[in-house]
């Protein structure tokens, strides 16, 4: 490592961390910037980002990280309901229990690879899954979801007053609603882009990335990978867990759905779509999956008929008729749609879509000299922010 | 001995179902290489078959209700009883047997649109890729049919005469309060009637010779001057007919809606894994297997000593296997086992 790069993270990490907290700003244009939606977008980066740690840079695909995503919120609603409001200790307890949870389910499943890897996780998650909406409802009150009621405990917390509704999360006396709620899940995406980036550059993230692209080999040199895979299991969910107290926070509510399957699903294709292996990809494809989900589905056939209403009139029909299927309840059509477009024309994501068009530009300014492109350089290193 | 029986025939035609599905998911995986998350979609398709099917049969003249007589009140008479009476009636109440004519073509056409279209440009690509990419397309095909069809399931009707249950208990000389449906033991005996038609086909055919040969050397099979890429896909047809026509029958059995083919998926991969990647008799004895061990697991005596035993055990046993006999019940050595 030398300075050069330790320059370049910093710089990197600066203006990530700008452009987290100036989200209110410059999503205000897109009208993305209420703070439900940005909370939506931290709490998914983290998701992502996590998980890409495991499947980026191992190329381990697991089906079953939503898993731990409701661990960590029904950990959280308990802290709430049992200690005290502040989310401190509920973001703890949560990361840590999803953290021995991945532990468990890692030191099973990382006995096999490949596609057996994947089942296997895929059925621990729905094990977890129906064990939740079935006999384990005492601790995760089945279908109608764990909340907040007026009569937990909370022994840490000073006795409310009688007649007050239910209490709301709160950071040291700062309610965690809205846009103070947004800044506190800023800090922590930061803080785990951080953490990211750091594995990403240390030798154990190089180790992994060699497993990825040559397991055996890196047997034969006298490492033994299982460690490294598990420690590598362990932080993804980790960081899984930690995006499950997030949701708790911002909406004390932890329901069995959250650990479905194709909740699993939409982190593995936020990770795709932004750009597997790369630093910042996972966090562009949660924010756009996120935001489209939102925008998307708000639309219906009176919105997109202003939109059009430019056109003549058979014009205007006839786009509304076209993508009328496409938003609105239709918004999952979309992203079908588009993963597939992703996974069979740019498998590298959005990432690399902005790499060829920054080579195909580089390229248009040297053209005299083009044959010292597209060598060394155009190999991505899984590292490459 | 009522018990078991009874637990037995509820486990058989869920069995039937996971039997049919990873069978045809292990046809594609073992011609093509290729593991199919859209499997459970056809499964979906053929369902729908049969919906459409019973729609086009039921469609409907709507003509005055003359019984009521305080306001105009209408009813709908399906076309086909105004001109064949009777027979016309009948046709409506078979709706789901002859849905199966429709589905066959219809299923090989979808099978090979979609492996020419899609999955020949993936047998290359890494399994990941390509869990990836029919993952995508089995979410845009629901989407589809959700548009055309609803979100909610549609009910089904078996035809009249076998709606009722059947008295397994008197055939077998135990009590005579025991029944089980009619159409449940009718499905089971179809997909076993599907299951060995597939594995005649395979086994005393030419046509399934070769295909046998090239699913255990493609290349020396390719050598030899046979087109075997295509003999493959329309193998992956034929996978697609069995989850169709597995689908279309189904639908007495639990009203179709757009994602049913994908809970059954989850399974049947797990099914295909303790079955063996690529064995075909581990498929369909895992498939029964499992679903009897289902039905078994939920039994009010068992559920009281493990609670919550029904809900996981299927995963549960996969684990197992996974663990102790990595290439599963019935995997050939060497086949997928890291």
């Amino acid at each position: 490592m030398n300075n050069k790069t330790t320059q370049k993270d910093l710089f990197l990490m600066l203006a990530f961390a700008a452009v987290i907290f100036a989200m209110p700003i410059w999503l205000e244009p897109i009208g993305a910037s209420y703070p439900d939606l940005m909370q939506k977008f931290a709490i998914f980066g983290i998701f992502a980002i996590g998980f890409n740690i495991l499947f980026g840079l191992t190329g381990y695909l697991s089906f079953g990280h939503a898993a731990f995503l409701g661990i960590g919120s029904y950990t959280a609603v308990w802290s709430f309901k049992l200690l005290t409001m502040n989310v401190i200790p509920g973001l703890i307890f949560g990361t840590l229990l999803a953290g021995v949870f991945a532990l468990a389910i890692g030191f099973i499943c990382l006995r096999r690879s490949g596609i057996y890897f994947s089942i296997l996780t895929l059925a621990f998650a729905q094990m977890s899954y129906n064990l939740a909406y079935s006999v384990l409802t005492p601790i995760t009150n089945g279908e109608t979801a764990l909340q907040l009621t007026l009569q937990d405990p909370r022994i840490l917390d000073d006795a409310p007053l009688s007649g007050a509704g239910l209490p709301s999360t709160e950071l040291f006396g700062v309610s965690m609603s809205g846009l103070p709620g947004f800044y506190f899940c800023a800090v922590v995406l930061i803080i785990a882009f951080y953490v990211s980036l750091k594995i990403f550059r240390s030798p154990f993230g190089l180790k992994l990335a060699a497993i990825k692209s040559n397991q055996n080999r890196m047997g034969y040199t006298g490492f033994n990978t299982r460690p490294y895979l598990l420690a590598a299991f362990v932080i993804s969910g980790m960081y899984a867990g930690l995006a499950g107290t997030l949701m708790a926070v911002t909406d004390p509510l932890a329901g069995a759905e959250r650990m479905q399957w194709t909740a699993s699903g939409e982190v593995v294709l936020m990770t795709i779509l932004g750009g597997l292996g790369t630093l910042i990809g996972p966090m562009i494809g949660a924010g756009l999956i996120k935001y489209f989900e939102n925008i998307f589905s708000a639309f219906n056939e009176n919105v997109l008929h202003e939109i059009f209403s430019f056109l003549p009139e058979i014009l205007e029909n006839l786009m509304v008729f076209i993508i009328n299927p496409f938003v609105g309840k239709g918004w999952h059509l979309t992203l079908g749609a588009l993963f597939m477009v992703i996974v069979i024309f740019l498998p590298g994501g959005i990432m690399e879509g902005l790499s060829r068009i920054a080579k195909w530009v580089r390229k248009d300014r040297s053209k005299p000299t083009g044959d010292d492109m597209g060598t060394a350089k155009s190999k991505p290193s899984p590292g490459e922010g | 001995m009522e018990a078991i029986l009874i637990q037995i025939l509820n486990g058989l035609d869920k069995g039937a179902a996971y039997a049919l599905i990873a069978l045809g998911l292990t046809l594609a995986f073992g011609t093509l290489g290729i593991v199919n998350f859209a499997h459970g979609v056809l499964f979906m398709l053929g369902a729908f078959c049969a919906v459409s099917v019973n729609k086009i049969l039921t469609i409907s003249h709507k003509i005055k209700d003359e019984s009521v007589t305080l306001f105009d009140a209408y009813k709908e008479i399906p076309y086909l009883e105004i001109w064949w009476g009777d027979t016309g009636t009948m046709i409506i109440d078979y709706s789901v047997p002859i849905s199966i004519i429709f589905t066959i073509p219809t299923m090989i056409l979808i099978g090979i649109a979609m492996e020419r279209g899609l999955i020949r440009f993936f047998y290359k690509r890494t399994h990941a890729e390509q869990i990836l990419v029919t993952f995508g397309l089995a979410i845009v095909v629901q989407e589809v049919i959700k548009h055309f069809f609803g979100a909610n399931p549609i009910p089904m009707s078996a035809p009249e005469i076998v709606s009722g249950s059947a008295p397994v208990g008197a055939l077998f000389g135990l009590s005579d309060s025991m029944v089980y449906p009619w159409w449940r033991l009718i499905y089971s005996l179809f997909s076993v009637i599907v299951i060995g038609g597939v594995f005649a086909f395979l086994q005393y055919t030419t046509y399934g010779m070769v295909v046998r040969a090239g699913m255990a050397d493609r290349d020396t099979v390719g050598l030899l001057g046979i087109n075997i890429q295509r003999r493959f896909t329309i193998v992956f047809a034929l996978a697609a007919v069995v989850a169709g026509l597995a689908g279309a029958m189904y639908t007495p059995i639990v009203g179709p809606d757009y994602h049913m083919g994908m809970e059954l998926l989850v399974l049947s991969f797990v099914v295909v894994v303790v079955g063996g990647m690529g064995s075909l008799p581990g498929a369909v004895a895992a498939g029964f297997l499992l679903g009897i061990l289902e039905s078994f697991a939920s039994m009010n005596e068992v559920k009281q000593i493990i609670p919550g035993i029904d809900q996981i055990i299927i995963y549960l046993v996969a684990v197992v296997i996974l663990l102790v006999r990595p290439r599963g019940l019935m995997g050939r050595k060497g086949v997928m086992e890291d």
